[in-house]
């Protein structure tokens, strides 16, 4: 049997507000329908949702600082995450064009996670 | 909602239907000129669910929106209310962290929900609002309609919808007596607004073609629901809202055979009345009884009792159309309109010989408004045609023809014309 391998997706450029309630549960349910696919073919591992608001942690001379954000441009916005397992790129990136996020015009990154096994 | 529907567990309207419910809590402890306000909420918490849920529906989801909605409206109060004015009934609850939570907890009981979108309902028919902007705004803050939606289903531009809106935002923002809106002298004037309001909103759904026949058979729906409502309610538990409410499920048992499958429109005689819903036949006869408890008999009882005739009648034949001239002779006193004595003039036709039906409906074409309504020149036709005189009948197919205001109408009398 082929092995497996983990694919991150990244949800990016979506904007769900200034949609009506018919139009959010319709989009909701899409995306509920397709991981549920994704799930029955074996290939969902794991999601999470992310919260829009965000801070940075970083380093200034020797302090660390925290500052809000970054606000990300409405087509930045990374919505959440998703890992599949898939043979390969080839195929994640292929599962990845069944993702409704399209009809709402957004974009999947598609990275594949590194394996630590040898 | 044909997607997904079943497996997530998710209801079909969910989201619009309890947006109604949420916005009206809302409004009743933010005060009604705080409307916007109301709805944003709603909105945030709607998109809260769209998040979250994606990865997992919760088992009591109307109870899940009810309680972040909840959640949302305490942290705008305590955000606000330094700077605005809320429910004045409940300014002082509201500024005591100790009464805060309790009150706003109050708002979202069933009963109150209930009574609260009942509120809304009556300050949305308030009389000074043109009909149409009174139907905008309740298909907006009670049934969850966009403007976009309610555009598409009206078959009017946008801006339409915005300019009827911002009228009914701007009435109601002067609204301070929220709860008095159910009670008092001015209900019975008020609650035949609300009549008025709901027999438009199912009437726009009900009648005209459109490709999307969905979009617009969502229209009766949503009437019937708040008729539903209405009725249910003391405020609007009276004999003319039971006959609304049957008139309109009478009306709602042929909603799936008007059309067949191509969508093409189908005449009453065409329909294949084994498809019609015999659930909602039996809904129409219990509240057409309840309707006729008092002594009132209004344009509602006599316009459901003559679509209870043809919802009953076991064929286009059997139908009983000597009680239909009688009940149009009684509409017509109570609420004359030339479309009402076009339907009188048919249905003599189909009483008394298609000979009566001709005399009856020429009398009409040359005494009222009627003449360039394509309906009068295809009933002629078929009375002509009944009686032999097929070049007169098509002659007046053809005029209809030409009269027609859409496709599916231009359709419909191009068959009328070639006998089918």
């Amino acid at each position: 049997m082929m092995t497996m391998k983990k694919f991150l997706y990244l949800f990016l450029g979506v904007d769900d507000s200034g949609l009506s309630p018919a139009e959010l549960q319709q989009r909701m349910q899409r995306r509920i329908a397709w991981i549920q696919e994704l799930s029955k073919a074996g290939h969902f591992h794991a999601s999470e949702r992310l919260e829009k608001s965000a801070t940075t942690v970083s380093v200034k001379g020797n302090a660390k600082t925290v500052t809000d954000g970054p606000f990300a441009e409405a087509k930045d916005v990374v919505g959440g995450f998703l890992i599949v397992t898939a043979k390969d790129l080839e195929q994640a990136a292929e599962l990845a064009k069944g993702c409704p996020i399209f009809e709402a015009g957004g974009r999947v990154e598609v990275r594949a996670i590194v394996e630590t096994h040898a | 909602m044909s997607e997904g529907g079943r497996e997530t567990g998710v209801a079909e309207h969910l989201f619009r239907h309890e947006a109604g419910r949420i916005t009206a809590a809302l409004v009743r402890v933010l005060g009604l000129h705080n409307l916007d306000l109301a709805e944003e909420v709603t909105q945030d918490t709607l998109l809260r669910a769209l998040e979250v849920w994606q990865l997992g529906v919760p088992d009591d989801p109307a109870g899940w929106l009810i309680r972040v909605a909840r959640n949302r409206a305490i942290d705008v109060i305590r955000r606000e209310r330094a700077f605005r004015r809320f429910a004045p009934d409940l300014t002082r609850l509201l500024e005591s962290e100790w009464m805060l939570a309790p009150t706003v907890d109050d708002a979202f009981f069933a009963h109150e929900i209930r009574d609260a979108q009942l509120c809304v309902m009556f300050c949305c028919a308030h009389p000074s609002l043109p009909p149409p902007a009174q139907v905008a705004v309740m298909l907006k803050t009670l049934c969850g309609f966009s403007v976009g939606e309610s555009a598409h289903a009206f078959l009017v531009p946008e801006t339409t919808i915005e300019k009827r809106l911002s009228r009914a935002y701007a009435e109601l923002r002067t609204h301070r007596n929220f709860l008095d809106a159910v009670t008092g002298p001015h209900v019975p004037e008020r609650l035949a607004s609300v009549h008025a309001s709901l027999y438009l909103l199912f009437n726009e759904g009900y009648h005209g073609s459109h490709p999307e026949h969905a979009v617009r058979e969502e229209l009766c729906g949503e009437a019937m629901r708040l008729c539903a409502l209405l009725a249910e309610h003391p405020a609007g538990d009276v004999p003319r809202t039971h006959a609304l409410f049957a008139l309109f499920c009478f009306h709602a048992v042929r909603l799936g055979t008007r059309t067949d499958a191509s969508g093409a429109l189908q005449l009453l005689a065409e329909q294949d009345r084994s498809r019609w819903d015999r659930a909602l036949i039996a809904r129409g006869e219990a509240s057409l009884s309840r309707a006729s408890t008092g002594n009132e008999l209004s344009a509602y009882h006599v316009e459901a009792a003559i679509a209870a005739c043809h919802a009953t009648a076991a064929s286009f034949a059997d139908t009983d159309w000597r009680s239909i001239v009688n009940l149009y002779d009684v509409l017509l006193r109570i609420r004359p309109s030339a479309v009402v004595a076009l339907n009188r003039a048919i249905a003599v036709g189909y009483a008394d010989g298609p000979a009566f039906g001709l005399d009856a409906i020429d009398a009409l074409a040359r005494e009222t408004s009627l003449a360039a309504y394509p309906f009068l020149d295809a009933a002629r036709g078929d009375f002509l045609r009944a009686l032999g005189r097929t070049a007169e009948a098509h002659a007046s197919f053809e005029r209809a023809i030409a009269r027609a205001r859409n496709d599916a109408e231009r359709e419909l009398l191009a068959r009328k014309l070639r006998g089918g």
